[in-house]
């Protein structure tokens, strides 16, 4: 799967309680998550993104509660996939299982809000084209990136099922 | 290479597995004892399900539904939501639906259920489902879609997790707890210096602390970026879990995994089981702690905090709202009052709590200091209802996180403690060092 798109940057901790605030946990709808992604730490965060645009963060993406509205948010909002030094557990659970591309990276302090860059999720490449650099990171096994392949855990399970 | 020598963790979910070994790093699929959802987690799973064309959840008796976050409904869409559940659990004819009336915050309500017992690998779509570790059960939070698949097969994947050992020597001071310990541990590794690892706490203070404050200390393992915090069984687990036994684990016919009941003679880290980290801490003359906005591990002492002035104090949820939590805040509270304009919220986790806290005449107490005793609900841990906080406003919590507008106001303060700071503080209206009461 190769990605492309424009960075927002992050940094270190974003939780889910910054991502998608618990008073919008009375809905499941992509586009009503999106349109409140990020919106106690960047108000006008939403209405920004362009479809196809990526996040990069610092350590620890996602920290915090369970809820899989995070991700969803994310997705919501018309981000492609996500970036980081390193993931919270359940966020990295919740966005394979909802098949939202993400990878992680050390070199994350090279990247720049407003880059342009381009993903390869299989082969674990990160292609900086506003700086010309290129950074390799470990892809994902085998078993995880046939679930975000196969567009999440339900429709992995539904072929495998029946 | 085979590594024979496991920690608790391992062996919990090595036993739930076909495998003949497992190690950290490696990806697997168990089969769960429990698959609990709440009000806003479990509406999504459900959905889920539906959708993937899924009539029937594998087992009526392992899937857990508790309504415990934005109930009794706070809003219409909380309404909405809470009804997804019900009708689900009337549908599915679930045994383990607690309707508000029965229902308490779910990480207090199923030990005091009966519902976990040493050895069971549990799945919860809820973060502080690392809570059940207190009893030496490998349970981990998960998200809706995890649910949702378990509600299929009673299955999950796992990434077999490193593990941490966390040593407490010396001896508890008075007015110390299992708050202040995972406290001082976070503050001391930070919120992911447990990433994806399982926590194990060990030392002779642990083994001397009482199911509460074990609990407590579980329940925040999540804070450190944990998968799980785990407490070996001893004597004291046991002798809770006889007390607590659910009616339905009494039945032969509907014992729970069998392999639960086997393990619990081994429920023990090996000698020379690998961990990746061990820490090691004499906490004897540990202070008071508590986590300044706006993180977990933002942590001071309570005499570092004199000077920060209050406007709420809530103690409860699923970290300090139990009996003996309620007993301590009560113990400090009697005969005083509450500071004139700042607000009280004391919430018991569950109906059976709430009778106990009546009983034992602690309500009377609370509300006599000029506070409000509430039914159980998670409310104003996570800025639902029960005590939202405006801009500006300073709430001092026996809650577990205070993220930028946890609460409410993105620019509200929270102040995370232990209940007897908590209630010492409500009297002062500033943090306060318990011993300062008279």
């Amino acid at each position: 799967m190769i990605i492309k798109g424009r960075i927002h940057k992050f940094g270190d901790d974003i939780n889910t309680d910054d991502i998608i605030t618990a008073k919008y946990l009375v809905s499941t709808d992509l586009k009503e998550l999106g349109s409140h992604c990020m919106e106690s730490i960047r108000p006008d965060f939403a209405s920004q993104v362009r479809e196809g645009d990526i996040i990069v963060a610092g350590k620890n993406f996602g920290c915090g509660s369970s809820r899989e509205h995070a991700p969803l948010a994310i997705k919501g909002c018309g981000i492609a996939a996500v970036i980081a030094k390193s993931f919270a557990a359940i966020f990295f659970r919740n966005a394979i299982n909802i098949g939202l591309p993400f990878l992680e990276s050390q070199d994350v302090d090279k990247i720049n809000d407003g880059d342009e860059i381009e993903i390869d999720i299989a082969g674990g490449t990160i292609k900086n084209i506003s700086r010309n650099q290129t950074y390799k990171t470990q892809a994902f096994p085998q078993f995880l990136q046939e679930l975000v392949a196969q567009g999440g855990l339900m429709n992995y399970i539904k072929s495998h099922n029946r | 290479m085979t590594n024979m020598e496991h920690t608790i963790a391992e062996k919990i979910l090595l036993v739930h597995t076909n495998k003949k070994d497992i190690s950290p790093g490696e990806f697997i699929e168990a089969k769960v004892d429990i698959a609990l959802g709440n009000d806003i987690t479990a509406p999504l799973a459900i959905e889920e399900f539906k959708k993937a064309g899924f009539k029937k959840v594998f087992d009526r008796d392992k899937v857990v539904l508790v309504p415990d976050h934005f109930t009794p409904a706070k809003d219409l869409r909380s309404a909405n939501q809470a009804k997804i559940l019900a009708n689900f659990a009337r549908e599915q004819k679930l045994k383990n639906y607690f309707e508000v009336g029965c229902m308490g915050i779910e990480h207090a309500l199923l030990p005091e259920k009966g519902l976990v017992l040493p050895g069971m690998l549990v799945i919860g779509a809820d973060s502080h489902t690392c809570t059940y570790g207190a009893l030496g059960s490998y349970s981990t939070g998960v998200g809706s879609t995890d649910l949702a698949r378990a509600f299929v097969d009673g299955k999950c994947w796992f990434k077999i997790p490193q593990n941490i050992k966390f040593v407490y020597n010396g001896k508890l001071s008075k007015w110390i707890s299992g708050k202040d310990l995972i406290l001082f541990t976070l503050g001391k590794i930070g919120v992911d210096g447990a990433l994806y690892c399982a926590m194990e706490f060990c030392g002779p203070v642990i083994k001397k602390l009482g199911m509460d404050d074990r609990f407590t200390m579980s329940n925040m393992a999540i804070e450190a970026g944990a998968r799980t915090g785990l407490i070996e069984p001893d004597e004291i687990t046991w002798k809770y879990v006889k007390e607590h036994q659910s009616t339905s684990y009494q039945n032969p016919r509907k014992k729970p995994s069998a392999v639960s009941c086997q393990l619990s003679a081994d429920l023990k880290s090996d000698k020379d089981a690998h961990y990746q980290k061990t820490y090691e801490w004499d906490v004897t003359n540990l202070e008071p702690q508590v986590a300044c906005p706006h993180l977990p591990s933002n942590v001071k002492s309570v005499s570092q905090l004199n000077d920060v002035k209050l406007d709420q104090v809530v103690i409860g949820s699923c970290t300090n709202g139990r009996i003996s939590d309620l007993r301590i805040a009560a113990k400090i509270l009697k005969g005083k009052k509450v500071k004139s304009g700042l607000r009280l919220i004391v919430i018991p986790a569950t109906q059976k709590i709430y009778l106990e806290a009546v009983k034992e005449g602690l309500v009377e107490i609370f509300v006599k200091a000029g506070g409000i005793f509430s039914t159980p609900t998670c409310g104003p841990c996570l800025g639902g209802h029960m005590g939202v906080l405006t801009e500006g406003e300073s709430c001092l919590a026996t809650t577990n996180r205070n993220f930028i507008g946890r609460m409410g106001s993105p620019k509200s303060f929270v102040y995370l403690s232990s209940p007897a700071v908590a209630a010492a503080s409500a009297i002062t209206g500033r943090i306060t060092h318990p011993s300062e009461i008279g």
